[in-house]
């Protein structure tokens, strides 16, 4: 099971991804974009009701 | 020669141009295989994984696999896609199933006229080896996964290349997204549970599918091997595998996903400025426009190469600066490290063998 968690804010401010790691271990950063279909399987981990992890 | 005659000539040659990239299948000879540089990679449960560039296995049971673009194909081709049984599972459930797929990109598919009356006709062309005999499936869906064209194939002999043609009756239903998502999802079923089954074949039908009951089970044999290449997909009837370059094909799968090597010292073209002490900026140029704004993996350590260098940090641990849109010919991005002079100019350098990966799959 993959779990996401925010990022935390840069100098420039807020991030417009979140972070996504693998059973593996892997990591993936994935853009606030519609057409990501990683981005597509975050939000509908969303509407299940899930709440990514806050920053560390 | 009359010059009516060379005018004639010219528009045939012009004809025949057309006909060029017209396999609506990328990378259907499975020469590239940026991700795993033709290594072995373990398939479990739940998992999707790309064999060469384009292909991808998904798994969906109990059993295990192992997959690998190898150098085992039919004459006139150099690689294949091949898949091993590692673990075995003799009994799909009704939702399980094992299955090879190529998501042809909507802005590819305008011109096929699906789900209108002018639908054109495709001819499916793929080789195929396998050690188990006996009936096997293709598929396409569309996006909505509410329209499906099912299709059955025969291996006559164990281990033994064979070539398969398949007729697709353009759908004149249903909705075929022409945009950057996915017009067309195209597959090979190993295997199917009886929520996707149909009998309906060589037809499109309303709903999802992606075999007949007398499938053969690929996942329930362990250590059967079934390998795939040179796939086209074509409007009207078949014709001889269009040979592309290594480039060309290359170019076309980094569309959908891009990938940088190296080894500890390399410098592979990524610029950027130190923003302070902790945190720097770079820009990333894409070797042709991705399909949309990309995710980014990475394995391996970097610096940022400076006057003052950065301390080294986890190429994994990179992130989007912004997310572009439009066409996305590049993309920005930063890490964070320390020791870096606020206004330096510097570059990504690997610290060990890593990767840097951009994804915008279908």
């Amino acid at each position: 099971m993959s779990t996401y968690q925010l990022y935390p804010d840069t100098s420039k401010g807020p991030v417009s991804c979140v972070k996504r790691t693998d059973e593996d271990g892997s990591i993936h950063c994935i853009p606030f974009s519609e057409d990501n279909t990683d981005y597509q399987k975050y939000l509908e981990w969303v509407d299940e009701g899930n709440t990514a992890q806050e920053a560390e | 020669m009359t010059k009516a005659r060379e005018i004639a000539d010219l528009g045939s040659s012009a004809t025949s141009l057309d006909t060029v990239g017209s396999n609506l299948i990328i990378n259907g000879a499975h020469t590239v295989d940026q991700r795993n540089s033709g290594s072995s990679a373990n398939v479990t449960n739940g998992a999707d994984h790309f064999i060469a560039d384009r292909f991808r296995f998904s798994e969906n049971s109990s059993a295990t696999f192992s997959a690998q673009q190898v150098s085992d194909a039919p004459a006139g081709f150099e690689k294949s896609s091949k898949i091993t049984v590692t673990g075995t599972d003799s009994s799909l459930a009704a939702t399980e199933f094992h299955r090879i797929l190529q998501p042809i990109e909507g802005s590819n598919i305008s011109h096929l006229n699906w789900g209108s009356s002018n639908a054109k006709t495709l001819t499916l062309t793929f080789h195929v080896k396998s050690s188990l005999t006996g009936q096997f499936y293709v598929f396409a869906f569309n996006s909505a996964a509410n329209r499906t064209f099912l299709s059955g194939y025969t291996i006559d002999s164990a281990d033994t290349w064979e070539k398969k043609t398949i007729t697709i009756t353009g759908d004149t239903s249903g909705t075929w997204l022409t945009t950057t998502g996915a017009g067309i999802y195209l597959g090979w079923s190993l295997g199917t549970g009886s929520t996707y089954q149909s009998s309906t074949l060589d037809a499109f039908q309303a709903g999802f599918y992606m075999a007949k009951s007398d499938q053969v089970n690929f996942g329930a044999t362990n250590s059967a091997t079934w390998q795939l290449t040179g796939c086209q997909l074509e409007v009207g009837s078949a014709t001889d595998f269009e040979h592309r370059s290594y480039a060309d094909q290359l170019q076309a799968c980094q569309r959908y996903y891009f990938q940088v090597n190296g080894d500890s010292s390399d410098r592979v073209g990524i610029g950027g400025y130190a923003v302070g002490a902790s945190e720097a900026r770079m820009d990333v140029v894409f070797p042709c426009a991705m399909r949309a704004a990309p995710t980014i993996s990475g394995t391996g350590t970097a610096q940022f190469d400076a006057n003052t260098d950065s301390a080294d940090f986890n190429v994994s641990a990179m992130i989007i600066d912004e997310a572009p849109t439009g066409i996305i010919s590049g993309l920005g991005i930063q890490i964070a490290s320390s020791s870096m002079v606020a206004g330096q100019s510097g570059g990504f350098r690997f610290r060990s063998t890593g990767t840097l990966s951009f994804s915008a799959e279908l």
